[in-house]
C-alpha cells in the first residue's frame, strides 16, 4: 500500500485529531460535564444523597413512604428505613431498626436493653433505601424480565409480570426487596417514580424536616446533589459487590452495614 | 431422514414451534429489550407508564398554603417551619374533595419522634430540645401547652 | 376503612410466619427460600443421579447394571416430572410460571434452567421411547385379539406411544439401540449441566456469602449423583424384596425368576452399585471440605459470621447430621467387608438423608445470617398447616413432593413395566 504525501498528511491529521479528542474533552469540559457524558446518553440519571449528620431518627420519612406507596402500615416490611448505630467505647457495635423506624427512635434502648450514655463513643442514624445500582444484580437474575432499569436509572418491578420466585430478593446485597403483603409480588423503593417523573421530590425527601435526604439528577451539572457528589467526600454502601450503587452518603461510618 | 428414529425429534420441534406460535398471542407486544440492553432493560415498556400513573398522595406545604394561609404564615415564622403540614395532618391526596377532612395526629408519640432526648452527640438529634417522655408531664398531650404550629411557649 | 380491614385480613408478610430474627437484621429480611427450595435441588439431584446410573449401562456397557438401568431410567423420568413442582409451590404467582418459557431472561440462571430442563426432559422421554418401543408394538399386537374396554383403552395408549413406528425388524431395533446409546451419551453431560445449573443458581448469588463459590455447581453435581444412585439402589432393593415376597406367596409367574435368582442378582447389583456410590461420595465430600477450608483460610469479611453459623448455630446440622450421620457412617458401612443387602439399605437411607441435609444447610443455612453480618435468622418449619402458605412451604408440602415421584413411577410402571425380566 502506497500513500501519497497528501493522503499521509490527512491521515496523520485525522489520527492526531482522534487522539487529541479525549484530551480536549477533559480540557474544555467541566469535570461534572465529563461525568455526565460518561454516564451514558439521556438527560436524566436519578441519584440520592443522604446526609447522615442531619438525620435525627424521627422516622417521618418511613411513615410518609409507607403511606405514599401503599405498603401496609402495620407490617415490618418497608421500602425505606432508618438504622441506629451505637458504637461503644470498648468498640462494640450495636444497631437496630425496629419496624424500620416507622415510629422513630424515642428511647435509648436497643432490643429492650438500655445503653449507658457514658459508654457511648458515637451514635448516629443512617437512612436506607434502594440504591438504584448502575449494575443491579436483582435485575440480572430476574428469570422473566419483570424487573428492569429505566433509562433514567431507576429499577422498577412489573407487578403484572412478576412470578414471585424471590431470586431478586436473594440477589440484592442491601436487603431492600420484599414481597408486597397485598400484591404478592416483589416490591422495593423506586425513588417514588410517580413523583420524580412529575417534577416532585420523593415522599421521604419532602417529609424529612432536616434535609437529610435529597434526590437529584447526576446528569445535570447544576443539580445540588450532583455538586455535592462531585465535590465532597461521599461514600456508597457495599461497593465490593460491584453493584455501583447510586445512593451517596455524607458522613458514612465504617460500621454501617 | 424417513427413519422412525427421528420421530421424537419431530415431536420436540413441533412443541417448540407451538410455543413460538403462541408467544405473540400471549406476550404483550411492547415486551422487549429496552435502551439498557438485555441484561438490565428486558421488560414490558407499558409498565413504566403504569408506575408514572400512580396517584400522588403527599402534596407538600405549597398545596396547603392557598386555603390555609393564616396557619401557613404562623407556622412559617416558627422553628417548626421545616416540618411538612402532612407529617401531622396526614396526606392531603385530593383534599378538600377526597378526603373531606384530614385526620390530625396530635399524639405524644408523634412529638417525641424528635423531642425524646437521646444522648447521641455525634448526630443532630442531640441539638434538638429534648425531654424524657417518661418524666415530662407523661399524662398530658403536648399540644395542651405547646402550639404545634408555633411551639415556643408564649412565643 | 372497611375495605382496608378486609385487605388486612388477607395480608401475609411472606416469611414472617417462620422466621425468627436475632440481633441486627434489615427490616425486609426473612427466610424467603424455604423447604421447597431444599426439595428442589434434592429432587433435581435425584433425577441427575438416576440418569447417570442408567447411563453406566447404556453408554459404558456395564452389563451387570442392566436391570437397574432400565428401572432407574423410568424412575428418573418420574422424578423429572416432579423436580420443577417445588418451584411452582414456592412461587408467589405460580399461575404465571409459563413466562419462564415465553419471555426468558437468559442472564438469570433460573430462566436458562427452564430451557435446560426441557431439553433434558425431551432426551429422557426419547430414550425411554427407544428402550420400550418394541414392547409398545408387541402390546398393540397382543391386545388386538383381546376384548373388553380396559384392553381397548390400553391398546389406544400403546398405539399412541408407538408414535406410529411399528417396524420391529432386527434392523429397526438395532437403530433403536444406537439411538439409546447416543441419547444416554448426550444425556450425561446434560444431566450434569442441569444439576450444575441448580448449583449455579445458588453459587452465582454474590450477595450471599455462603452460596457464592464457583465450586457450588460441581459440589451439587457430585452430591446429586450420590443421592440419585442411593435412591435408585434403595428403591430397586425394596422392589426386589417385594417381588421375592410375592413369589413366595403366589408362586412364580412365567416372566419371573425364582426367589433365589432374585436374591443372587440383588446382592451382585448392590455390591457393584455401592462401589460407584462410594466413589462419588468421596468426590463430593472432598469438594465440600475444600470449600470449607478455603473459606476459613482466606477469611474474607464474611468469614466471622459464616464461622459463627457453621461452627456454632448450624454445627449439629452440618457436622453431626450431614457429615457424620449422612456421610461418614454410610461410608464406613459400605466399605466394611461382607456387604449385605440390609446394610446397603441402611447406608443408602443415611446417604439420602445426608444429601438432603446438605441441601438444607446450603439453602436454609445460607439465609441463617443477615446481610448486615451482625444478626441471624432462624427458620421454623411449619408443621401443621393453617393456611395455604403454611401447607405449601411446610412439612406436608415437602412430603407431598417427596411422595409424588413414587406415585408417578407407580402409574408409569402400569404402562411401561420397567421391572420385568426375561
Amino acid at each position: 500500500m502506497k500513500f501519497s504525501r497528501r493522503e499521509l498528511l490527512i491521515t496523520a491529521a485525522k489520527g492526531a485529531l482522534i487522539t487529541a479528542l479525549p484530551m480536549g474533552a477533559i480540557k474544555f469540559l467541566e469535570p461534572k460535564e465529563v461525568m455526565a457524558e460518561i454516564k451514558g446518553p439521556g438527560k436524566v440519571r436519578w441519584a440520592f444523597l443522604v446526609d447522615t449528620y442531619k438525620c435525627v431518627g424521627c422516622g417521618l420519612c418511613v411513615k410518609a413512604c409507607k403511606n405514599e406507596n401503599e405498603v401496609p402500615y402495620d407490617t415490618p416490611v418497608t421500602r425505606t428505613w432508618v438504622e441506629r448505630y451505637i458504637i461503644k467505647k470498648d468498640g462494640e457495635m450495636l444497631a437496630d431498626s425496629p419496624m424500620g423506624a416507622r415510629d422513630g427512635f424515642t428511647e435509648n434502648k436497643i432490643r429492650e436493653t438500655a445503653v449507658d450514655p457514658k459508654d457511648i463513643a458515637k451514635a448516629f442514624f443512617v437512612p436506607k433505601l434502594c440504591n438504584q445500582c448502575d449494575t443491579p444484580p436483582c435485575v440480572q437474575v430476574c428469570p422473566v424480565g419483570a424487573t428492569y432499569q429505566t433509562t433514567d436509572g431507576v429499577v422498577l418491578i412489573d407487578r403484572s409480570w412478576c412470578i414471585g420466585c424471590g431470586y431478586c430478593i436473594m440477589a440484592c446485597p442491601y436487603g431492600v426487596r420484599f414481597f408486597h403483603p397485598v400484591h404478592k409480588v416483589t416490591e422495593k423503593c423506586n425513588f417514588c417514580y410517580h413523583r420524580i417523573t412529575k417534577g416532585l421530590n420523593t415522599a421521604c425527601v419532602d417529609a424529612c424536616p432536616f434535609g437529610a435526604r435529597m434526590i437529584g439528577n447526576l446528569k445535570d451539572p447544576n443539580d445540588p446533589v450532583t455538586k455535592i457528589v462531585l465535590t465532597e467526600r461521599v461514600g456508597v454502601l457495599k461497593s465490593e459487590y460491584g453493584t455501583k450503587p447510586q445512593v451517596y452518603y455524607l458522613g458514612l461510618d465504617e460500621n454501617v452495614r | 431422514m424417513k427413519s422412525h428414529v427421528w420421530r421424537p425429534l419431530w415431536i420436540v420441534l413441533g412443541l417448540v414451534g407451538l410455543i413460538l406460535l403462541l408467544r405473540p398471542l400471549i406476550v404483550p407486544s411492547d415486551f422487549g429489550t429496552g435502551e439498557r440492553g438485555f441484561m438490565y432493560g428486558y421488560h414490558r415498556k407499558g409498565n413504566e407508564e403504569d408506575w408514572k400513573a400512580i396517584k400522588v398522595k403527599y402534596r407538600s406545604k405549597e398545596y396547603c398554603k392557598d386555603c390555609h394561609q393564616e396557619k401557613y404564615d404562623s407556622n412559617m415564622s416558627s422553628k417548626h417551619s421545616i416540618i411538612q403540614c402532612e407529617n401531622c395532618h396526614g396526606p392531603a391526596v385530593d383534599h378538600p374533595e377526597n378526603p373531606e377532612k384530614l385526620v390530625i395526629d396530635k399524639s405524644r408519640a408523634l412529638c417525641i419522634r424528635c423531642h425524646a432526648y437521646l444522648p447521641y452527640e455525634q448526630s443532630d438529634r442531640s441539638k434538638i430540645k429534648g425531654i424524657n417522655p417518661a418524666e415530662h408531664n407523661p399524662d398530658m398531650e403536648c399540644s395542651m401547652c405547646h402550639d404545634p404550629h408555633k411551639p415556643n411557649l408564649g412565643g | 376503612m372497611t375495605a382496608e380491614t378486609a385487605q388486612n385480613a388477607e395480608m401475609v408478610v411472606h416469611g414472617l410466619e417462620w422466621t425468627v430474627k436475632e440481633l441486627f437484621t434489615y427490616p425486609n429480611e426473612f427466610i424467603y427460600w424455604t423447604i421447597q427450595i431444599v426439595m428442589y435441588p434434592f429432587l433435581t439431584g435425584l433425577v441427575a443421579g438416576a440418569f447417570v446410573l442408567s447411563s453406566l449401562y447404556h453408554v459404558f456397557g456395564q452389563d451387570d447394571l442392566k436391570d437397574i438401568a432400565k428401572f432407574s431410567l423410568l424412575f428418573s423420568f418420574a422424578l423429572l416430572l416432579v423436580a420443577p413442582m417445588p418451584l411452582l409451590f414456592h412461587l408467589q404467582q405460580a399461575q404465571r410460571n409459563w413466562e419462564v418459557m415465553l419471555t426468558p431472561h437468559f442472564t438469570s440462571a433460573i430462566a436458562a434452567f427452564g430451557m435446560v430442563f426441557s431439553v433434558y426432559m425431551a432426551i429422557v422421554a426419547s430414550e425411554i421411547w427407544f428402550v420400550h418401543r418394541k414392547f409398545f408394538v408387541e402390546q398393540v399386537n397382543d391386545l388386538r385379539n383381546k376384548e373388553g374396554i380396559g384392553n381397548a383403552i390400553l391398546r389406544i395408549i400403546y398405539s399412541v406411544l408407538t408414535l406410529g413406528a411399528h417396524d420391529i425388524s432386527d434392523a429397526a431395533l438395532h437403530k433403536d439401540e444406537r439411538a439409546v446409546k447416543m441419547l444416554a451419551g448426550i444425556g450425561i453431560p446434560v444431566a450434569c449441566f442441569l444439576h450444575g445449573y441448580a448449583g449455579f443458581i445458588f453459587g452465582s448469588v454474590k450477595a450471599n456469602a455462603l452460596w457464592m463459590t464457583p465450586l457450588m455447581p460441581v459440589i451439587f453435581i457430585m452430591s446429586a449423583i450420590v443421592s440419585g444412585i442411593a435412591l435408585c439402589l434403595l428403591t430397586f432393593v425394596l422392589i426386589m424384596e417385594w417381588q421375592k415376597w410375592q413369589i413366595s406367596r403366589h408362586g412364580r409367574r412365567h416372566w419371573q425368576m425364582s426367589a433365589d435368582e432374585v436374591k443372587g442378582a440383588e446382592i451382585d447389583m448392590v455390591k457393584k452399585v455401592s462401589k460407584y456410590l462410594i466413589g462419588f461420595l468421596v468426590a463430593a465430600i472432598t469438594l465440600e471440605l475444600l470449600d470449607l477450608i478455603f473459606r476459613g483460610y482466606t477469611a474474607v469479611k464474611s468469614w466471622d459470621i459464616l464461622r459463627s453459623v457453621i461452627y456454632g448455630k448450624d454445627f449439629v446440622n452440618i457436622f453431626i447430621l450431614q457429615y457424620t450421620v449422612g456421610n461418614l457412617v454410610p461410608f464406613i458401612l459400605l466399605l466394611l467387608p461382607g456387604l449385605t443387602v440390609k446394610r446397603a439399605v441402611l447406608s443408602t437411607l443415611l446417604v439420602l438423608f445426608g444429601v438432603f441435609m446438605m441441601r438444607w444447610n446450603v439453602v436454609i443455612g445460607g439465609q441463617a445470617f443477615s446481610l448486615t453480618f451482625a444478626g441471624y435468622m432462624h427458620y421454623h418449619l411449619p408443621i401443621i398447616p393453617h393456611n395455604l402458605e403454611t401447607f405449601k412451604e411446610g412439612l406436608f408440602g415437602a412430603l407431598l413432593m417427596g411422595g409424588l415421584p413414587f406415585f408417578f413411577f407407580w402409574i408409569f410402571n402400569k404402562v411401561i413395566p420397567s421391572l420385568k425380566y426375561k
